[in-house]
């Protein structure tokens, strides 16, 4: 098996389960951002994989062979702290060759790396800098150098840009999935905001109170959420009670949703449907009945606040299709069966 | 908070209290020290006020000039010992849980609180041939009859390191509880054992410290008079020694203060040189 694989990894701190019975496939190249609420164990099975912390149980396999008891030093991953961990008494250039003199490289041959390297970051002129005088996105990149300097088989980063103004993050994004592109290298993120998962990650991997609640590729993340926290972690969503009626068929609000069908066996279930495809129309029989309470026009987008049977629903347009509806209005509410994922409760 | 230039005499006053203290309590005295250091000396008597050098003339002796090395020379070795056995225990003992830490630094509390006179005595006993440790080693087969360990030079250092090391300990304590540990991490992450990032992250990060450190243990040994008299022979005396024996014992005040001011001066020199040599290495990494 070509790649890393997490088989049954768990992780407890006394009595606490930071880490549940974790099991994941990352084949080589890929970007993976594990994606989740703080204390959600993210942070905790990066630092596993790292070696920074022993599983309570489970493998971590590299290529079909076991790391699990390899120590942090001898596994050859290329990590970026989310305080960087800059070591303050080196210069740029010092700081970015360590591994390199750790392992004993020539100083010709250091020298050579550390400009290669610095270019690579597009830092090309700073080598003899101290790291106390860099801006914030400058020791970002001197951090992401010095964790490639020995092309590394995992490049691991824990909450990379969580200390970057919002337009800088934005542009390292960018430029952090293009570097990985560039180098093809494995690399797992840990991040708590979805904007960032969505723009940088082959696989987003959703974790909640210690468990994968979903991996797959981000579009895919946000289209067919697994469940409610998916659901309302990634992007806004409207979610709705769904009931059967005697010929099994789904129910919203009294109304019958052709093209749903409920979960085997589940009576009742929730259904998820993002605000751009809640579809507004005239009020007619057999159409879910709502009032409008609110209108937000954004300029780009206009949200439609409708009340339905008890439940503000939100509905995204642009103002090219923008509806003739004002606050208090009767009005029409569609929601397309195959916009619609059902989940379990 | 509000920071005005003080104007009235109430403004002065919070600082007056301690600088009224300073002057009465240290000035003053240190003063008296250095105008006694030039009196002269009255045999059978005290002092007659006076300018002579004559006391400082005295030390350029090789008698004088050997009992100042040695002093100097036992306070470097004394700080150099704590911080090498203090450092790596205060950062281990940073990496434990917060109740161990808790425990050990009161334990060395409670070390600080034992009196140089009860250190010296109980050092002298465990190291004796009659009731010290030898006796123990005998027991286990390890030596043939049990020997004598005091007085000697090792006996000295030993009671010394142990009367230094708990200051040594809580200084450096403070400097490493706030060392963040994702630093070693980071080391290790490229490369180097946890030992390796020891030595190329944590102690040049702390040079400083370290430095600092380095300069209090030796200040504070070189005032010692009480344990090489103690754990030592007379050739193990220190400076401090010699001072307390012309002042108390020859009734010498003269030659006593000028020993005094120049132990003050010579240990000044030093701390600035140490000073100048590090600063020097900060300005040009």
């Amino acid at each position: 098996m070509s790649g890393l694989t997490l088989q049954g990894i768990s992780k407890h701190f006394g009595a606490v389960t930071a880490v549940d019975d974790v099991s994941l496939t990352v084949p080589h190249g890929t970007f993976v951002c594990l994606l989740g609420p703080s204390g959600c164990g993210k942070t905790t099975l990066l630092r596993m994989i790292a070696g920074l912390e022993n599983p309570s149980a489970g493998r971590i396999l590299l290529d079909g062979a076991d790391m699990t008891a390899v120590p942090t030093h001898k596994r050859d991953f290329g990590m970026v702290f989310q305080s960087l961990a800059l070591f303050p008494h080196l210069d740029v250039s010092e700081n970015v060759a360590y591994a390199l003199r750790i392992r004993g490289v020539a100083a010709e041959e250091r020298r050579r790396r550390v400009d290669e390297l610095l270019s690579l970051v597009h830092l090309p002129d700073y080598a003899q800098r101290p790291v106390s005088k860099l801006s914030g996105g400058q020791r970002q990149r001197v951090a992401i150098a010095r964790a490639l300097a020995v092309s590394p088989k995992l490049f691991l980063l824990d909450e990379p840009l969580s200390a970057l103004d919002a337009k800088l993050r934005e542009a390292m994004q960018v430029e952090l999935r293009q570097l990985q592109q560039k180098l093809g290298i494995t690399t797992i993120v840990v991040t708590h905001d979805q904007r960032e998962a969505m723009t940088m990650a082959d696989m987003v991997v959703v974790m909640g109170e210690g468990r994968i609640r979903q991996a797959a590729s981000p579009i895919e993340i946000y289209r067919r959420p697994a469940d409610t926290f998916v659901a309302g972690f990634i992007g806004s969503t409207n979610l709705l009670d769904v009931g059967c009626d005697g010929a099994g068929r789904a129910v919203v609000a009294g109304v019958v949703m052709p093209g749903l069908a409920l979960p085997d066996g589940a009576e009742r279930a929730r259904l998820s449907i993002r605000p751009e495809d809640v579809q507004l129309a005239a009020p007619a029989a057999g159409r879910l009945a709502g009032r409008v309470t609110f209108l937000r026009d954004l300029g780009g987008t206009i949200e439609t606040y409708v009340e339905v049977a008890g439940t503000t629903v939100v509905a995204v347009s642009t103002p090219r299709e923008r509806p003739a509806v004002e606050a208090g209005a009767d009005i029409g509410v569609v929601l397309p069966a195959e916009h619609c994922v059902v989940l379990r409760q | 908070m509000r920071r005005d230039k003080p104007r009235t005499l109430a403004d002065h006053l919070p600082l007056a209290f301690p600088a009224v203290m300073l002057v009465v309590f240290f000035v003053v005295p240190f003063g008296t020290m250095i105008a006694v250091s030039f009196f002269r000396r009255q045999q059978g008597g005290f002092y007659t006020v006076d300018f002579v050098l004559a006391n400082y003339e005295r030390f350029l002796t090789a008698f004088f000039g050997n009992v100042l090395g040695f002093s100097l020379l036992l306070a470097a070795a004394v700080a150099v010992c704590c911080v090498v056995l203090a450092f790596p225990f205060t950062y281990f003992l940073t990496c434990r849980a917060r109740r161990v830490q808790v425990a050990w630094l009161i334990a060395l509390l409670s070390v600080l609180s034992l009196s140089e006179v009860i250190i010296g005595f109980a050092w002298s006993t465990l190291l004796s041939r009659t009731a010290g440790i030898s006796n123990l080693l005998v027991a286990v087969g390890l030596l043939d009859q049990p020997v004598a360990l005091v007085p000697n030079f090792a006996a000295v250092m030993v009671g010394m390191v142990y009367q230094a090391l708990p200051y040594t300990i809580l200084v450096l304590y403070p400097a490493l509880v706030r060392l963040d540990n994702s630093f070693v991490e980071a080391a290790c992450t490229l490369g180097a054992s946890p030992l390796r990032g020891f030595f190329t992250i944590v102690i040049p990060m702390l040079r400083n410290t370290i430095v600092a450190t380095l300069i209090m243990v030796f200040v504070f040994a070189l005032g010692a008079y009480l344990l090489p008299q103690i754990l030592g022979r007379p050739q193990h005396w220190t400076l401090s020694v010699l001072i307390t024996d012309q002042a108390i014992y020859q009734s010498n005040m003269p030659f006593a203060a000028a020993m005094a001011v120049f132990l003050v001066l010579i240990s000044l020199a030093l701390v600035g040189l140490t000073l100048l040599v590090g600063g020097r290495r900060e300005a040009t990494p």
